[in-house]
This record gives structure tokens, sequence and C-alpha cells, in this order.
């Protein structure tokens, strides 16, 4: 069996309290392919943002990774020093947030924000960081590129600012995006667009996607693979047609029949 | 006689650029008519900036509509002074989306169940106690509850909250402003199928504001879609989601992810210019309408 690209084993998250910690994550242990999508589910509070955060170690005390291994490309993530971790957030791995508005900077140009990204990473001048920054916005199908760089956050939509973000994520080619609700704050036409640029992308730049949602359709849309989290365990996992078809876990089974729309898939209402 | 009926809403925003370039004025709702017949669950929905809300804030006067009729059981509550405007919101209450910010964090659970009964008179002191105890029984809230603040709660538990706020002086229409949008799916389950059950046995009679599609295609009687103001389509939630007719509507329901991975994306990207945003709505099969 090929080497995973991503492998985290027994990966343990607690936040420390005054008198005892609550761990947010229990033991939890799966791996990505290259190329492959894994969808990560659950509800508020299952700790499904809190393991995205520890595998880039962008976790904030209170919180504190406990115990566990996390492999990308034959190395323990969180053994680096913190030096050779920079190396790899945004140039190997990457992160896409829900909400544009509060993770890009008002006060920067889109173009100066994505040419960041890059020349964070490589030696390379800002005009063509710039050039590059271009390519970008075009690849995530933003019209008038080049005019577009100038613009400030504000003078977007919402789909505008998450193709942007996307065009962040991907600007040093990463193997693995790791995208944390990358559809939720937004109207359904404009998520499906979105879905749509990322199934392209995916394909076009072969990226393994680390894909977290509470959204059951955007999983059906996007995923292999589907891991199931329920306050802070993994309660099932497995291929994307097993685990929507026939469940195996009670709690995947009742977050299932708790999605509305019979329409399809044949799982009960909410009625 | 529908319980309400909305003729011809218009509410416009008037959006001013500083003092040398002319103010702009934003449609927000524009000649939107619709009515909601006793008992009936009337879904309404569109995606942000399509009015919807602002519709349903225009019907309780929260926001001053700029022209046309609201007809409550055949009145019309847009020429109510502001003392029979409190006395109809007896007759008409709103829940709100966030759970977070509609309920005051100063006050606790119990207080904030009773302040519509203060605030209207109703009953002694021991009688609205009595009453509060019976929404929170309703609600499915424990008695114990009485004394904690808002942040004691859990989303859900705070939308159960404000829920037996909106049912304390026994409405007939509910307005739910995305009431459940805010919870995760379970809770959304749940606080759903509370809502319906409230309505089969207080009679209540819903205008359901959303914008998830499933949801309301799962619990409406019927459906309006609105788009930039106006409603493209409405009529029966299954005719209308089985066979839509505006361009609008369809790239909506082709947008709604499947829970099938195998399921055929036929993906329907709205083409503004293949239709006239100015067509009015016209009845193109038995209840449904579009604006085709």
């Amino acid at each position: 069996m090929p080497v995973p690209l991503l492998d985290v084993q027994h990966l343990t998250v607690v936040f420390d309290g005054v008198r005892s910690a609550a761990a947010a994550v229990n033991d939890l242990s799966f791996n990505i392919a290259a190329g492959e999508t894994l969808g990560l589910v659950g509800e508020s509070g299952s700790g499904k943002s809190v393991t995205a955060f520890s595998i880039l170690r962008l976790l904030q005390p209170p919180g504190r990774v406990a115990s566990g291994r996390v492999l990308f490309e034959g190395r323990d993530l969180l053994s680096l020093p913190e030096q050779e971790m920079r190396q790899v957030r945004g140039a190997r791995i990457s992160l896409i947030f829900q909400e544009p508005m509060t993770a890009l900077n008002p006060v920067m140009r889109v173009g100066d924000q994505i040419a960041e990204a890059i020349t964070v990473h490589e030696r390379v001048a800002r005009a063509q960081a710039w050039d590059r920054a271009a390519e970008l916005l075009d690849a995530v199908h933003i019209p008038d590129a080049r005019r577009r760089l100038r613009d400030y956050p504000h003078q977007l939509s919402g789909g505008m600012r998450q193709r942007v973000m996307i065009a962040i994520a991907l600007a040093c080619h990463p193997p693995l995006v790791i995208a944390d609700e990358p559809t939720t704050a937004l109207d359904v036409t404009i998520q499906a667009q979105v879905l749509d640029l990322l199934r392209e992308l995916r394909a076009r730049y072969d990226l393994a996607l680390l894909l977290i949602t509470h959204d059951f359709g955007v999983i059906a849309e996007m995923a292999d693979r589907v891991a199931v989290m329920h306050n802070g365990w993994l309660v099932e996992e497995g291929p994307v047609r097993q685990i929507l078809r026939a469940p195996a876990h009670d709690y995947t089974q009742r977050l299932l029949a708790a999605v509305p729309g019979t329409r399809m898939s044949g799982n009960g209402g909410p009625s | 006689m529908a319980l309400l009926e909305v003729r011809s809403l218009v509410k416009h925003f008037v959006r001013r650029h500083g003092l040398w370039r002319p103010p702009s004025v934003v449609k927000a709702v524009d000649d939107v008519s619709f009515s909601i017949e006793e008992g009936e669950m009337f879904g309404l929905v569109g995606e942000s900036g399509s009015g919807k809300s602002t519709t349903g804030r225009c019907i309780l006067r929260l926001i001053e509509p700029t022209t046309g009729d609201v007809l409550f059981r055949g009145e019309n509550v847009l020429q109510f002074s502001r003392a029979r405007m409190r006395q109809a919101r007896r007759d008409m209450q709103i829940v709100f989306q966030d759970p977070y910010s509609s309920l005051n964090p100063r006050m606790r659970a119990g207080d904030i169940v009773e302040e519509p009964l203060i605030i209207h008179k109703l009953g002694s002191k021991a009688e609205r106690r009595a009453r509060v105890a019976e929404l929170f029984a309703l609600v499915g809230l424990d008695q114990s509850h009485f004394m904690r603040f808002p942040h004691e709660f859990s989303g859900g538990q705070r939308q159960r909250i404000g829920i037996a706020r909106a049912l304390a002086l026994s409405p007939a229409l509910v307005i739910a402003d995305e009431a459940v949008s805010a919870l995760d799916v379970s809770i959304q389950a749940q606080v759903v199928r509370l809502m319906l059950e409230l309505k089969d046995r207080l009679k209540l009679t819903y205008l359901f504001i959303a914008h998830d599609l499933r949801l309301v295609e799962n619990i409406c009687d019927r459906v309006a879609v609105m788009y930039l103001g106006k409603i493209v389509e409405m009529g029966n939630t299954h005719t209308l989601f089985s066979s839509p007719r505006h361009p609008y509507t369809r790239a909506l329901l082709s947008a709604v992810p499947v829970l099938d991975p195998d399921a055929p994306r036929g993906r329907i990207t709205l083409d503004p210019t293949s239709f006239d945003a100015r067509a009015p709505l016209k009845e193109i099969g038995e209840s449904h309408w579009a604006a085709v």
C-alpha cells in the first residue's frame, strides 16, 4: 500500500481548564492519499475544525495537542521546529476558511495578498508575483483578473472573495488543501459555483482535499471518503457511497435522517 | 378569506452617497403580492438580498413599507394607529434567525417569555407565571430553566425560548425568519418538528422565510420564490419543485446539492438576459404562478 500523503495517528487535543482539561479530539486517526478528497463531517463542537488547526499547528492556548502524530510527506509535523513548519504552511498544506471577509486583510489589495502568499515562500520579484497572482485569479475564473488585483476585499462579492481565498491557497501549488466549511457562508447558487471550481482545480492540480463541513450535500458532491466526528470522536469512516447509503453507526444514521430532503436518497425528512 | 393577504408591497431604501452625489434607491421589495390561508405553512425562499426578510418585517411593520397593503383578517394593518398596531401584533408574532442576538442576555428565560404578557397587560402575576410554565412545557423546556440566562442554553434551546415568547400571546400567524438556519442539522430537525407539532396543536399559520430549499420542500404547503425583490414563481410545493418554470427557480433548484454522489449534476446557470425581469406573475397552471 502506498504511503498516504497525510497520516494522522491517534491525535488527541485538549483544552486546559483551571482544574481539568477537556478533550476536544480523542484518539483520532485517518489518512488522505495524494489527490484524494476526504470529507470530515460533524456538528458544531465535534472537533472537526480543531483537527484542522492541529494539523497546521495553528491551535491557540488553552488548546494543545496532547498526543498523536501528524505524518505528512514522511515527517511528523507535530515535532517540526517552528521554522520548518512555516515552510509547510501555505506552501505544502494550505487552508481555506469559512468566512472570507474575516480571513482576508481588509486594507490590502487582493493582488498584494495573493503575491504575499507567493513571496513568503519563493524568491520572486513583486512584478512576477503579480503576474502569477493574475494567472491565479484567472484560474479561479474571476473575470478581468488584471484589474481585479487592484481591488480591496470589500469591493468583491462573497463568492468572489471565496475565489480569492482559493487563489491564495493555491498560490504555491500545495499537494494538500484543508477547506474548513468553504461554502457555508455562501448562497446556494454561489456555493454550487465554488464547488464546481474546487472540483475543477482539484483535477487540474491533482490536489488532495481535507474538506470540513456539516453539510452532507457538499460531501456527496465532493468527497471520495468520509469521516464522521461526534463529540471529538471519530465514529465512522468509509467510502462516500457506503456512508451515505448504508451508514453503520447509529450517530451517522441519525445525522443523515435529520437532513431535510427526501428527493434523491430516500433518507427520512424531519417529520 | 385569507388570513394574510399582501398586495403590491413595495419597500425602497434610499442610499445616500454624500453631499454631492445623488442618492440611489434600492428596491428591496418590489411589488410583492401573495396570500396565506388559515392553517397554512407558506414558504418564502430566496438568496441573500432577495427581499424575503424585508417582506416579513414589513408585514409586522417592524420596517414601514413604502407602499402596498397588508390585510390581516381583511383589515389593512398598514393603516392602523400605533396603539391598534400593538394590539394587532398579539396575533402576529415573529421568531428571528439568530437565537444569540434576539434574546436579551441580561434577562432570565422565564422573564423573556413573560415579557409579552406584561406589555399587553394580561393576567395577574400568578396567572402569567402559570402561562410561562405552560409555554415552557409546550416547547419542551424544563421548568427548572426559568431562572437561567440565555448564555446558559444551547442554540436549539434558545430557539425554543424564542418560540415560547412568540407563542405567549396565542398568535394566529407566526413569521419564522430563518428561524432554524443557524442550528446544527440534528437540532434543526428537532425545532422544525416542534414547529410542526405546534402548528397542529395551536392551529397556527406560518410564514416560513428560509434559504434552505430542501427544508422548505419538506415542510411547506405552498412556496413563493423571490429574486431581486420580486416573487418570480409561486405554487404548491410539490408542483413548484417538480416542475419549476421560471429560469431563476430552475437555476436555484439545480444548485442544491443532493445526497446521492451518483446523481447527475444538471447544473443550470442563470442567464439574466434569458428572461424579462419585469414580467408580471401569471397563472400558468392550477395554483401555479410564474413571472414568465
